[in-house]
């Protein structure tokens, strides 16, 4: 036991030394312009799909479930970051206080805010939606947080929110159903999305929110509760019959997942002038699980190292970018086939004892 | 009379859903996975019927059988190629493979024949009925949808029940093991199962696409999952269920986005399957399958 849990601190301080490291190496390469315009559009990007990533491998490799509606939850943080960003912003031009006035109108201290509203809102929905989730296992599990995702897009693409001196107004109808006083502002206007952001995101706010999400997701994995849900993956029957709630357990990684994919959606939206629901459909959350199924599922520091790489591959290989999904879709396949046919791994250790070392047998997520 | 009409409409979708949810319902029962990819077989499907009749100019009918042994070749390979390695995998892993293929083939068809939406010709050659005085009109592609839904289902239902690979099939789907001490060969009754989805999935494609003429490469993966969601419904593993769930769920979707609202219509039905697994997760004609440990 004392070499296992010396084995993972080993193991966890290379993931937060990669990351410190990276951005170090990041900022010097910014600080003498080595790193192109459009790649500089990225960086904050990265740190949104690596923490969708972490938190994504938090359900489907340590709790070993599939969720296919994790854009969703990113959905409900952008739009409630945004929201909440955007009115802070009034709030700061119209209160007489002035330490909330100097407060809210000092920028990281609403993106933060932004970014904790948006992680409790999704966490919110995520115990929400986990209620009748978490129910069922498998094949269903997954269909469900699909139709769930899907749910939360077709709702966020008919949702009006406004802003005027009575408060706030929601409509589900269209912007007029809004009726707002003059002056009143337009925050979210249906299919349009948020509109008007106040762009704050920064790269160094999301390598922040990355080492937060690292420091949660690391030391659940590493403790008590985490090692329950890794008992709850490998047996579910067996784990109950031991006297660990299997429901709470599997709700607790749900919300946690959801939460901080709520954070980094907030964080994504607060990158742009104006975010869509569309933009968090059936599509990003694929693209996540490519990620994670890459990085290798309950692999915290691949699902780091895929997010990296396979956001800045497209941008580097211009001509690749038309295959890009195409490729995934075969990154998906094949790594499944290889980590779960006896045949073709059989095939690979005689390849090469160095990639068989690399790619071990790993019956439903793995070694965390 | 204008609930009427969307009843029939309801009752059209339905049938094609219904045939869809058949290729689930029988590979789910049978190899117990979720065939993501079901989807977008229905988009290829429907994509071949097109190539068919405008590049080849060959007549519809020769068209969908051209379609459906394009689409059977390609569920055998499907099979062969990403599901049958992984027969003794963690669902988990069949599931992602699954959604790989899925995104593969509508990438392949976004590569192939571009995103810009293909408007399809209805395959139908008869008039739309009228009746009550012009009042109530049944498009011709509604009644052909109907006919063949029913003509399938009881071809199916006869098939499972009658034949002695329906005999195999149904063993399959009790017991894999027992099945094949039996003598019976269970990866190539899986791989007829197969055969049978898609090829059910290239009629359903062009029946979709007459109804609906708009063809893309994502075509089929709403109706795909909002099928699956009909063979849940139904009961999975279940002909009868796939049929009833699939009537069910098309008239609630046409009927919701009448009366209900437009841009909510899929996550009614969403909502409805949710709702089912909860309140009861074998569906209407399912059979309860206890876990032993």
């Amino acid at each position: 036991m004392r070499r296992l849990r010396m084995r993972s601190s080993i193991d966890n301080c290379l993931t937060y030394g990669l990351v410190i490291v990276a951005y170090v190496v990041i900022r010097l390469l910014l600080a003498g312009g080595n790193i192109s315009y459009a790649l500089q559009g990225q960086l904050v990007p990265i740190t949104v799909y690596i923490v969708m990533a972490v938190s994504l491998n938090l359900t489907v490799g340590v709790l070993g479930e599939l969720s296919l509606g994790h854009a969703g939850f990113m959905s409900i943080g952008a739009f409630s970051g945004a929201i909440t960003a955007t009115l802070l912003e009034l709030l700061a031009d119209t209160t007489s206080t002035t330490w909330i006035r100097l407060g809210l109108s000092t920028s990281w201290i609403r993106l933060s805010l932004a970014m904790l509203i948006g992680g409790i809102f999704a966490g919110i929905f995520g115990f929400l939606v986990g209620v009748p989730v978490l129910r069922l296992q498998g094949d269903y599990l997954a269909i469900v947080t699909l139709a769930f995702g899907e749910i939360i897009k077709n709702v966020m693409s008919i949702l009006y929110v406004g802003y005027d001196a009575n408060g706030i107004r929601v409509s589900m109808d269209s912007a007029n159903a809004l009726k707002l006083d003059e002056g009143g502002t337009i925050i979210v206007n249906g299919p349009m999305g948020v509109i008007g952001i106040t762009k704050l995101s920064s790269f160094t706010a999301g390598f922040i929110l990355i080492l937060i999400t690292l420091i949660i997701v690391l030391n659940l994995i590493n403790s008590r509760a985490g090692r329950a849900i890794k008992a709850v993956r490998d047996d579910k029957i067996a784990t109950e019959s031991v006297g660990i709630s299997v429901w709470r357990y599997r709700m607790m990684a749900f919300v946690i997942s959801a939460t901080l994919a709520g954070a980094a959606g907030a964080l994504y939206a607060l990158n742009y002038s104006s975010v869509v629901a569309r933009k968090f459909d059936f599509n990003t959350s694929i693209l996540v699980l490519v990620f994670v199924v890459l990085g290798g599922m309950g692999n915290i520091r691949g699902s780091i190292i895929a997010a990296t790489v396979l956001t800045v591959l497209p941008e580097v290989l211009r001509a690749f970018n038309e295959y890009r999904m195409l490729t995934y879709a075969v990154i998906l396949i094949v790594v499944m086939l290889v980590r779960n046919n006896a045949t073709l791994q059989h095939v690979f250790r005689q390849v090469g004892a160095r990639l068989s070392k690399s790619l071990p047998i790993r019956r439903k997520g793995g070694e965390v | 009379m204008d609930f009427l009409s969307y009843l029939i409409s309801g009752i059209s979708l339905g049938s094609i859903y219904a045939i869809i949810a058949l290729g689930y319902t029988m590979v789910y029962g049978i190899a117990r996975m979720l065939n993501f990819a079901h989807g977008d077989v229905i988009m290829v499907g429907g994509y071949m019927s097109f190539m068919a009749t405008t590049r080849f100019g060959w007549h519809p009918l020769l068209s969908v059988i051209f379609a459906m042994i394009i689409c059977t070749v390609l569920g055998i390979v499907i099979e062969q190629l990403a599901y049958k390695p992984l027969r003794a995998a963690p669902s988990l892993a069949v599931l992602i493979t699954a959604i790989g293929v899925s995104y593969l083939l509508q990438n392949a068809a976004l590569l192939l024949w571009s995103a810009n939406p293909k408007s399809f010709s209805s395959v139908v050659p008869f008039d739309s009925l009228r009746l009550f005085n012009g009042k109530l009109i049944i498009s011709g592609t509604t009644i052909v949808s109907i006919c063949v839904c029913v003509i399938i289902i009881m071809t199916l239902n006869t098939i499972v029940n009658k034949t002695k690979i329906g005999k195999a099939m149904r063993a399959v789907s009790e017991d894999k093991d027992a099945a094949q001490l039996m003598g019976v060969s269970v990866n190539r009754t899986i791989s007829i199962t197969f055969a049978i989805g898609s090829a059910l999935a290239a009629v359903a494609g062009v029946l979709l696409c007459s109804a609906y003429p708009i063809l893309m490469p994502t075509t089929g993966a709403m109706p795909g999952i909002k099928a699956f969601t009909a063979a849940v419904f139904g009961g999975i593993g279940s002909i009868p269920g796939a049929f009833l769930g699939g009537i069910l769920l098309g008239i609630i979707e046409i009927l919701g986005k009448a009366y209900i609202s437009t841009q909510l219509s899929d996550a009614i039905v969403f909502a409805v399957l949710i709702i089912i697994l909860i309140v009861k997760p074998t569906g209407l004609l399912g059979k309860k399958v206890l876990v032993k440990v």
